[in-house]
């Protein structure tokens, strides 16, 4: 066996090529092909459409061209980039000169709010809502992770099979259970959010955490006579950022899938706070007239969903391409 | 192996036990059960009728006691009446069952049949148009939540075609009413399938004793369905149990947008909403139970088909 593999290893080569030095070619592309091996190499659309949804949830508020909660009943179901078919003065009036009068960009839902304006806010609370979750659950589930790594013993027994019978719960259940126990409101969401959030750093964090602490780095600094605390938080938790981070971004969309699942269910934000969800099980009675009020919203979430996963990975292969195997 | 179940089946449970505990504990800070007693007219009720119906729903003993009285009871078969339907839990949870039932044996057939040869395809071909479209799919799935993907179904195939009805399940069996929430519940699932199936066919594919084999003289089509997917499956199979099984209790999104009249939306759902704690618990513990042998038919499943995972290794 061993012979035959050498064999196909060596081929023959060409002595030229050998005589003629080493110089390093740059590849010459047209612009187009340049900018497709531009968007290949970097996630360039992810980027863009994570853009839009920042700039979004920060002056879409302001920009936004009509009233949020309230319109005229009688501009109700308004396709997309139509014209209100009220008198002027029933109108609802846009908010600034310049947007032209009765334009719904997006067209307007079944009470005739303009589903435009109601989009852009509810990128603000998508981004609220799932930035303040991941922020809790990574830093509760980075914490977790380490101390389970880092002592072993009892302490990680616990902790691993506590994380093990998390995940034994459906999430939705456990949700829904929590949202009902408490009220439903926003401080409940994200805290059912943060619940969903923090396991998912338990495990991988832990497993990093039990190679790191065997190194000789971590020794010397005991001996130096670091305090425990003083080793985790800052030795190990430098060693361990990268991964955090890219766990962090990979479930960031898994918490907007979660949080639009549940303002859908009705256990998360409530109407008529316009989040994504809300926007989607509002339109759904009215499929057959009015679909852009389901199909916008949703889109919204795809789009965003999507470009998160794509950057994830991305992230993933350049921070940390050891992760790619647990997936 | 009997060491392994018994491990097993010690630590599944411990989990059954320290679930129970935890909903039981957040129960009690829900309103009390007895207000779905008070009529909303007239005089309410007495402080007599109240604390006897303290007493008959076992509410003024211990906490502790509460808890042991329901797991004994459990381990009769008896997971107690419900509040709000004065029926007992089992009987509800028996009549609803059935539907989420066919519901997710469709949809998992739906993600195995679509999922696992458009894994294997991809992965075979690696790089060409196939795989692309794989790919793609796969992205697709992943990313839309499971409204979206029933809402759009419904838009498509129910509105515009009109080719199956938007929901609701009639009493005697219609294939049309299965096609769409099956598709919509089935979608991620079978996207996740095919990302695990290409990688695990792909990994398994350079290996050396496929190597060997086609070294040997083996043919291609004999190599791909005879050596390789045999060991590449054993991720995706694994996986496909579980997802089964999460689909017994979650498929509560599927069933609201559909009017289907399963466990998830008939019973958890409306238990939460009336405050019905023996059917919530009930719910609740049934799911569980139902996770846990899943996952134990998983793990056995998983060690019986490949010998490498040596028996009781957690880690």
């Amino acid at each position: 066996m061993a012979t035959s593999d050498t064999q196909d290893e060596f081929q023959h080569v060409d002595s030229s090529t050998l005589d003629s030095p080493l110089v390093a070619t740059k590849v010459q592309r047209s612009l187009i092909g340049h900018s497709w091996w531009f968007m290949r190499k970097y996630p360039v659309i992810p980027v863009i459409v994570l853009l839009i949804l920042v700039v979004a949830a920060i002056i879409g508020p302001t920009i936004a061209p009509y009233e949020r909660d309230i319109g005229p009943i009688g501009d109700r179901h308004l396709g997309m980039f139509k014209y209100s078919e009220l008198a002027l003065e029933d109108q609802d009036e846009p908010r600034y000169g310049a947007w032209p009068a009765g334009f719904h960009l997006l067209g307007s839902d079944h009470i005739g709010r303009d589903v435009f304006t109601r989009v852009l806010h509810g990128a603000r609370i998508s981004m609220q809502v799932v930035l303040v979750s991941l922020l809790i659950g990574g830093v509760v589930g980075v914490t977790l992770g380490m101390v389970s790594g880092f002592y072993g013993g009892w302490v990680d027994e616990v902790i691993t099979r506590f994380v093990d019978i998390w995940y034994a719960m459906p999430f939705l259940m456990v949700a829904l259970i929590v949202v009902l126990i408490f009220g439903r409101g926003l401080t409940v969401l994200l805290f059912v959010l943060a619940l969903i959030s923090w396991t998912g750093f338990v495990r991988v964090i832990r497993a990093q955490i039990m190679i790191l602490k065997q190194l000789d780095y971590v020794a010397a600094a005991r001996v130096n006579g670091a305090s425990d605390f003083r080793i985790m938080f800052k030795h190990l938790l430098p060693g361990i950022l990268n991964t955090a981070i890219v766990v962090g971004t990979l479930s960031t969309s898994g918490l907007i899938l979660a949080e639009s699942v549940l303002s859908f269910v009705g256990a998360g934000i409530q109407p008529p706070t316009p989040a994504w969800g809300v926007m989607t099980n509002e339109g759904r009675d009215y499929l057959t007239i009015a679909a852009h009020q389901v199909l916008v919203p949703s889109a919204a979430i795809f789009m965003v969903v999507i470009s998160l996963n794509f950057l994830g990975d991305w992230l993933r292969d350049r921070l940390d391409p050891r992760l790619r195997q647990i997936d | 192996m009997a060491n392994f179940l018994a491990r097993r089946f010690l630590s599944s449970i411990v989990s059954v036990i320290g679930a129970t505990i935890a909903i039981f504990i957040l129960i009690q800070f829900h309103s009390d059960p007895r207000e779905l007693f008070v009529p909303d007219s007239g005089y309410g009720i007495s402080q007599e009728q109240w604390e006897l119906l303290g007493d008959r729903m076992g509410l003024n003993d211990p906490l502790h006691m509460q808890y042991i009285h329901w797991i004994g009871n459990v381990l009769r078969g008896d997971l107690g009446v419900s509040l709000a339907r004065d029926r007992a839990v089992t009987d509800l949870i028996k009549g609803k069952i059935g539907a989420t039932v066919q519901l997710a044996v469709g949809g998992w057939i739906f993600a195995v049949m679509l999922g696992i040869p458009m894994g294997v395809l991809a992965a075979v071909k690696r790089g060409t148009f196939w795989d692309y479209f794989a790919r793609g799919l796969a992205i697709v799935g992943q990313a839309a939540p499971p409204f979206v993907t029933a809402l759009v179904a419904i838009w498509v195939f129910a509105v515009w075609l009109e080719w199956f009805p938007a929901g609701g399940r009639s009493p005697e069996f219609r294939w049309q009413e299965y096609i769409l929430p099956c598709v919509a519940l089935g979608w991620s699932a079978a996207a996740s399938l095919m990302r695990l199936t290409r990688s695990s066919m792909l990994e398994v594919m350079d290996s050396e004793y496929i190597r060997l084999a086609r070294a040997k003289g083996v043919g291609w089509n004999i190599v791909i369905y005879r050596h390789a997917l045999r060991n590449a499956l054993i991720a995706p199979v694994t996986s496909a149990l579980l997802v089964f099984s999460s689909w017994l209790n979650g498929a509560l999104v599927v069933e609201i947008v559909f009017s289907w009249p399963g466990i998830g939306y008939d019973a958890l759902f409306r238990a939460v909403n009336d405050n019905d704690f023996p059917l919530l618990l009930g719910t609740v513990f049934i799911f569980i139970l139902i996770y846990l042998v899943f996952a134990t038919i998983a793990d056995i499943a998983y060690t019986l088909i490949d010998p490498r995972v040596r028996l009781g290794s957690e880690n």
